[in-house]
């Protein structure tokens, strides 16, 4: 016998769904993509400690700190939100609670980035 | 109902109240949890630049925040959690190639990850500061 399960347990569409491994290698690739842009925007942030609006505004549109941002705000949250899904997974039990919390969390960080990488835009293009 | 199918309610394992930790068990919770304090820091940081983008005013008042005492220990908590988070990171990518399963391997590189996290934390501080 090839499965284990049930014909009922595969018709409701539990278990394997055949896309552990594309999360498993998407958590990877965005760890090392944010390796560099991790170490680029911590150094960035203590060297922009206190710095006012207008140091502000010229370091984030400059072209090479754009570019550089918005794969932050996205590699990121992407990566946090990978991660999240796993925490809800492990400790959110009922069905109905753990899709709830996915979906807001995913909503969350596709708004949060999205306004993020338009901000910079804005700043970049003088908006 | 036979003993056999009887649910038994024995003590679950790892048992929290008598569990001595190791190590090894605090630096895995710990990058749990730094994942979970970094996602929600990513949250302030985008509105930092949402709030950049949007008047002097608006600004202003954000950076009131964060050149606070809580606005600052956010931030110095975030790259606390940010250095821990990549390096024990790259800890875990070298598992995940096969390197440094064995438990002398894994306390040693345990060790480094708590070692870089601090000094590079230490350092963002008293740069960040300005403290020399």
């Amino acid at each position: 016998m090839s499965d284990l399960r049930s014909p009922l347990a595969r018709a409701r569409g539990l278990g394997s769904a055949r896309d552990g491994l594309h999360h498993w290698w998407a958590q990877r690739l965005t760890a090392i993509a944010l390796i560099p842009l991790v170490v680029w925007f911590a150094i960035s942030l203590v060297m922009l400690s206190g710095a006012d609006y207008d140091v502000v505004r010229a370091w984030i549109g400059s072209p090479l700190v754009m570019v550089l941002l918005i794969l932050t705000i996205s590699v990121g949250l992407h990566h946090g939100q990978l991660g999240l899904q796993v925490v809800i997974e492990d400790y959110v039990h009922g069905d109905g609670w753990k899709l709830a919390l996915i979906v807001a969390m995913r909503f969350i960080a596709v708004i949060f980035g999205l306004a993020a990488i338009v901000a910079v835009l804005r700043i970049g293009f003088g908006g | 109902m036979s003993v056999a199918n009887r649910p038994a309610h024995r003590p679950l394992s790892p048992h929290l109240q008598v569990y001595r930790p190791q190590l090894t068990s605090v630096l895995s919770i710990l990058h749990r949890a730094t994942g979970i304090a970094l996602s929600v820091g990513a949250l302030y940081l985008a509105t930092w630049v949402i709030y950049a983008a949007a008047s002097p005013e608006a600004y202003s008042l954000f950076q009131g925040f964060n050149t606070s005492i809580v606005g600052r220990i956010v931030l110095g908590g975030w790259l606390f959690c940010a250095f821990y988070h990549l390096s024990n990171g790259i800890r875990h990518l070298f598992w995940d190639a096969g390197y440094g399963f064995e438990l002398k391997d894994a306390y040693r590189s345990g060790w480094i990850v708590v070692a870089v996290s601090l000094i590079a934390t230490a350092a963002s501080w008293v740069v960040g500061l300005r403290l020399v």
